[in-house]
């Protein structure tokens, strides 16, 4: 099988619209898996109550505003090195999603630090780092906007990806570099995870569902996009739906 | 199965539902917003 074949946008157009709606569903089911374990599995935690469980959207939508920059930074770069316009279109296609999981970080952050820390919102290094990576991503899709050429527009806006990325690691550790009020990593690659199972499983279903929501949804606006930008070509008349 | 008392989640409701309603929300919006969007076209491509 040919994998590059699928690196020109009409081969990647009927692809992405056939793996999309799977990709759907299987979000669907693993949130409703991971939302039973985390609601009627999981134990209440000892210290904070139920408030804890907000962290089974709150955790996986992080580490997702993270992850989402670094393959829409790392797709841009293919772009702007490469030429290849599929690429930059999958950076655009990203960026929407990954705002809307620094959001949904954000807004359920402060609903969880509210009731356990006494705030709403406090300026620590955590927080302060994930809201500049929010102004990221709107200036990232303001700027390729604004753009009127198409190929100037990736190439500005790969740049700013590209700077923007070291932002990432800042937020990753920036519960390790400074005395930040947000807690320190409850999971991680080197040691085994502080929380109980039943929690750790809920939390990690939760994350897959987001991975194949953002797989679903990017795939549905990449398809947009190729629409948009190549509403010339020929073999766009020719796909049926 | 206590329903009122699940609803309550132990004092926390307004935190723990107020953090998953509008998550729930801004994905279901951009599902839409996306649905818009795809729209234009097949809408244009029917007239033309």
């Amino acid at each position: 099988m040919n994998w590059l074949k699928y690196s020109a946008p009409q081969t990647f157009y009927s692809l992405a619209g056939k793996l999309a709606p799977w990709f759907a569903w299987i979000a669907v089911v693993l949130a409703l898996i991971g939302l039973y374990i985390g609601f009627f599995v999981a134990p209440t935690d000892a210290t904070q109550g139920e408030a804890y469980r907000i962290i089974f959207i709150h955790v996986p939508a992080a580490w997702m505003s993270m992850f989402i920059y670094m393959i829409m930074a790392g797709w841009a770069a293919v772009g702007l090195i490469m030429n290849t316009r599929l690429s930059s279109m999958m950076a655009q296609a990203l960026a929407p999603t990954g705002a809307m999981f620094t959001f949904v970080a954000l807004w359920t952050g402060a609903f969880w630090g509210r009731p356990t820390w006494g705030a709403w919102w406090v300026w620590d290094a955590r927080l302060t780092s994930e809201l500049i990576l929010l102004f990221l991503y709107v200036g990232y899709m303001s700027l390729t906007a604004a753009i009127e050429d198409t190929r100037r527009a990736d190439r500005a806006g790969a740049l700013l990806a590209i700077v923007g990325s070291i932002n990432v690691p800042i937020i990753y550790y920036s519960v390790k570099w400074w005395n930040t009020l947000h807690q320190g990593a409850s999971v991680s690659l080197t040691k085994s995870p502080s929380m109980a199972k039943t929690m750790l499983l809920a939390m990690l279903i939760m994350n897959f569902s987001f991975w194949a929501y953002a797989i679903a949804v990017s795939f549905w606006r990449v398809r947009c996009i190729i629409r948009e930008r190549e509403q010339q070509a020929q073999w766009l008349k020719e796909v049926k739906e | 199965m206590d329903w009122a008392k699940f609803f309550a989640m132990g004092g926390y409701g307004f935190y723990v539902w107020g953090a998953y309603g509008v998550t729930l929300i801004v994905m279901i919006g951009e599902c839409w917003l996306l649905r818009q969007r795809a729209r234009t076209f097949t809408r244009r491509d029917g007239q033309s």
